[in-house]
């Protein structure tokens, strides 16, 4: 069978596959930015209350550093293998536990975008609005968070090609993804140049989503925010 | 066998043996990872229309594809048109073209921040082009990059975890088998990520003293 | 005089940073429609006093009341007073992520309840009042410095405080620009808006302010009219200051 029928006749194999690594990829992003947020708020802000302070800021640290410094394939088999079946969970879905281990490494990574661009924003933004008769809370929401949203995009954005091409990794767990039933077309037809029609499609991926983002980063571009740039073009 | 004898006689040994795999991985890719970077990065701001078009897609194939995939290709794909590595071979090869593309984007942007005067007073002294591109531009380029490729070599270390999916036994491929064989994936993975810690905090603290050695009197780090 | 008469009362405040005293102990009255502005050598409190006033900054003893009712120590009701009592940065702090007018308005929908059109309204009417109306949908970076504090004093007057608090409003700005936003608190000021200044503009001061109070070292040490303190008092001691000022010694 030539390379151009075994395409024909995986096509939609392959096709399930992109929406399986999508997925885990918006897992990825969007676990990131709901646990994210919070945990940038936390390390920048105070409660007012010192031990509830210490304890907060003690556990974000330490989530952080630990999904940071461990390799994505470690914490896949940690969970997979160790946690999930420890805690009662042994029959998770291997794509629930990669979406999880990715969402978790991911609000590790994005907790820091946020908690840079929120550090970054003139302290003159809060008393303003404080002087205003805002409350603490009131102001972070409408007026440091609209502004941290704009300065961490372009880092945000970042986050989208690595998530996407560290979702590969969840193959090591068996989860059908993109490079998973490549790996497995291949082993069925001995075809291994499938290898480089999946990374075709890894590629456009990632180049359809950057477009995507770098879009969205103009349309809520404000004059004077240093938002967008050359620098966040992935590929040029 | 309680837990002591299990981590000190089986657990750290296998360890062990699979670290020094992971360490000559990174040892032989890291150097190389660098050099090639930095002529993906002067390829691509210096070189001609073509040599900066290649460079530009080599960029943009490595880091648009995952790690995991490139090394599949280079295991599994290459052997069918002839060419064949070991798995230790593809890894490292794997590796130093992913750190290559990475690491020339940070030399690129070190490379842009450098005055234009500087090649300009280069030129002016009767250097040629490359002359002024390898004494002035780079060194001073090279200080300004030295972040990003620390960064670039703490990622090193922890993809260089993928080379198991090869059937390399390295630190964490060790991990995984004693873990299968005994049952003891909680402990065991806790273990290897304790120790890609460990690797991840030396990188750290020495790519701050290397920072701290070459910086430039009176001149900004970044 | 009884208590009544007052807008705003100032007692005896102390603000300690660490071991060194900036406030030792102020205390003045403001009535309705005065004008006061502060003088003094740089890093004698001037802008902490004006912080204790509205608690942006919380002095460690002393009260300040608005009207009789207590802001010091009001707890979450701090919010209502700040609404009552503006504020005017140096530094403008207008929300560089919002248009001229959607600064104006933010507070009146999220701290007021306002409905957004009628919040709209109100912003644009206060833009008008300070002459920046036609730059209502620009957004901070792409005005001047003068444009900005302008569009910062109509924020604070839609919230229709009792009293504006000016920190330093023009000390940022080139002479040109000064200019501008002084026409803009002198028009405020004549009428009838009760103002608080802290600045170095002796003009300003000598033709606006009903009452200059000279500060050093934490303490009101002068007070009185400009009349009394910079022309029938040969020796006072912010005559000399001003003086000071002039020769380009402070």
């Amino acid at each position: 069978m030539d390379f151009i029928s075994i395409l024909i006749d995986w096509a939609p194999y392959l096709l399930t596959g992109v929406f399986i690594t999508l997925g885990l990829t918006a897992a990825g992003l969007g676990i990131g930015i709901i646990m994210g947020l919070p945990m940038a708020i936390g390390q920048v802000y105070s409660t007012g209350n010192w031990w509830l302070d210490k304890i907060i800021k003690s556990f974000i640290a330490v989530f952080v550093w630990f999904f940071r410094g461990l390799p994505i394939l470690v914490l896949l088999f940690l969970f997979y293998f160790g946690i999930f079946p420890a805690i009662g969970m042994g029959s998770l879905a291997p794509f629930f536990v990669g979406a999880i281990v990715l969402g978790l490494r991911g609000a590790a990574y994005q907790s820091q975008i946020f908690r840079g661009a929120i550090q970054s924003i003139n302290e003159g933004q809060m008393t303003a609005a404080r002087s205003l008769g805002m409350t603490k809370l009131s102001a972070i929401k409408n007026i440091i968070l609209p502004q941290s949203f704009r300065i961490a995009l372009p880092g945000w954005s970042n986050e989208y090609p690595n998530i996407l091409t560290d979702s590969a990794v969840c193959y090591a767990i068996g989860v059908a993804e993109l490079l998973t039933r490549s790996s497995q077309i291949v082993s069925q037809t001995y075809e291994a140049s499938i290898y480089f029609v999946c990374a075709g499609i890894f590629i456009i991926l990632n180049y359809a989503g950057m477009k995507g983002l770098l879009a969205l980063e103009n349309r809520i571009a404000v004059p004077g925010f240093s938002g967008s740039g050359e620098d966040n073009q992935v590929f040029l | 066998m309680d837990n002591l004898t299990f981590i000190a006689e089986i657990l750290l040994p296998a360890l062990l043996t699979g670290l020094v795999v992971t360490i000559q991985l990174i040892v032989v890719s890291a150097p190389f990872g660098i050099l090639a970077g930095i002529g993906v990065a002067v390829g691509r701001t210096y070189g001609g229309k073509i040599p900066s078009f290649l460079c530009k897609v080599f960029v943009m194939f490595v880091k648009g594809c995952p790690l995991l995939l490139l090394l599949f290709i280079l295991y599994f794909t290459l052997p069918s048109i002839g060419i064949t590595f070991t798995a230790f071979q593809a890894s490292v090869i794997g590796f130093i073209m992913c750190n290559a593309a990475y690491n020339s984007e940070y030399i690129r942007g070190a490379i842009k921040s450098v005055k234009e005067g500087q090649i300009i007073a280069a030129r002016s002294l009767g250097m040629t082009k490359y002359q002024s591109i390898f004494y002035i531009v780079l060194p001073q380029a090279l200080r300004r990059a030295i972040p990003g490729l620390s960064n670039e070599f703490i990622y090193l270390i922890k993809y260089s975890s993928l080379a198991f999916m090869l059937t390399l036994v390295e630190l964490t491929g060790a991990g995984k088998l004693i873990a299968t064989k005994y049952f003891t994936y909680t402990e065991t993975f806790i273990f290897v990520g304790a120790i890609y810690l460990v690797l991840v905090t030396i990188t750290t603290i020495g790519a701050g003293m290397i920072e701290k050695k070459y910086a430039i009197p009176g001149a900004q780090g970044r | 005089m009884s208590d009544e008469e007052y807008i705003l009362r100032v007692e005896d405040i102390h603000k300690k940073y660490g071991n060194s005293e900036v406030l030792k102990g102020v205390s003045f009255n403001v009535k309705k429609g005065e004008t006061l502005v502060f003088i003094g050598p740089s890093g004698t409190g001037k802008s902490t006093l004006l912080r204790c006033i509205n608690q942006l900054t919380v002095p460690e003893q002393g009260n300040v009341y608005l009207r009789d009712e207590e802001v010091t120590n009001s707890g979450a009701g701090i919010n209502y007073f700040r609404q009552k009592i503006g504020m005017v940065f140096q530094n403008f702090c207008l929300f560089d992520h919002l248009s001229a007018v959607r600064n104006v308005e933010i507070a009146l929908i999220k701290v007021r309840g306002m409905k957004p059109e009628e919040a709209r309204e109100k912003a644009l009417y206060e833009l008008r009042q300070v002459g920046m109306e036609e730059w209502a949908e620009h957004y901070p970076a792409e005005l001047s410095g003068g444009q900005a504090q302008r569009v910062s004093i109509a924020r604070a007057l839609a919230m229709d405080p009792d009293v504006i608090l000016f920190d330093e409003p023009t000390s940022a700005l080139d002479p040109e620009l000064t200019r501008e936003v002084l026409e803009v608190m002198k028009k405020l000021a004549q009428a009838g808006m009760t103002m608080l200044v802290v600045t170095h503009e002796m003009g300003f001061a000598c033709n606006v302010a009903n009452r200059i109070l000279f500060m050093e070292n934490g303490k009101i040490v002068e007070e009185g009219s400009p009349t009394d303190l910079l022309e029938n008092n040969e020796s006072s001691r912010t005559r000399q200051f001003v003086g000071g000022l002039v020769m380009g010694e402070d």
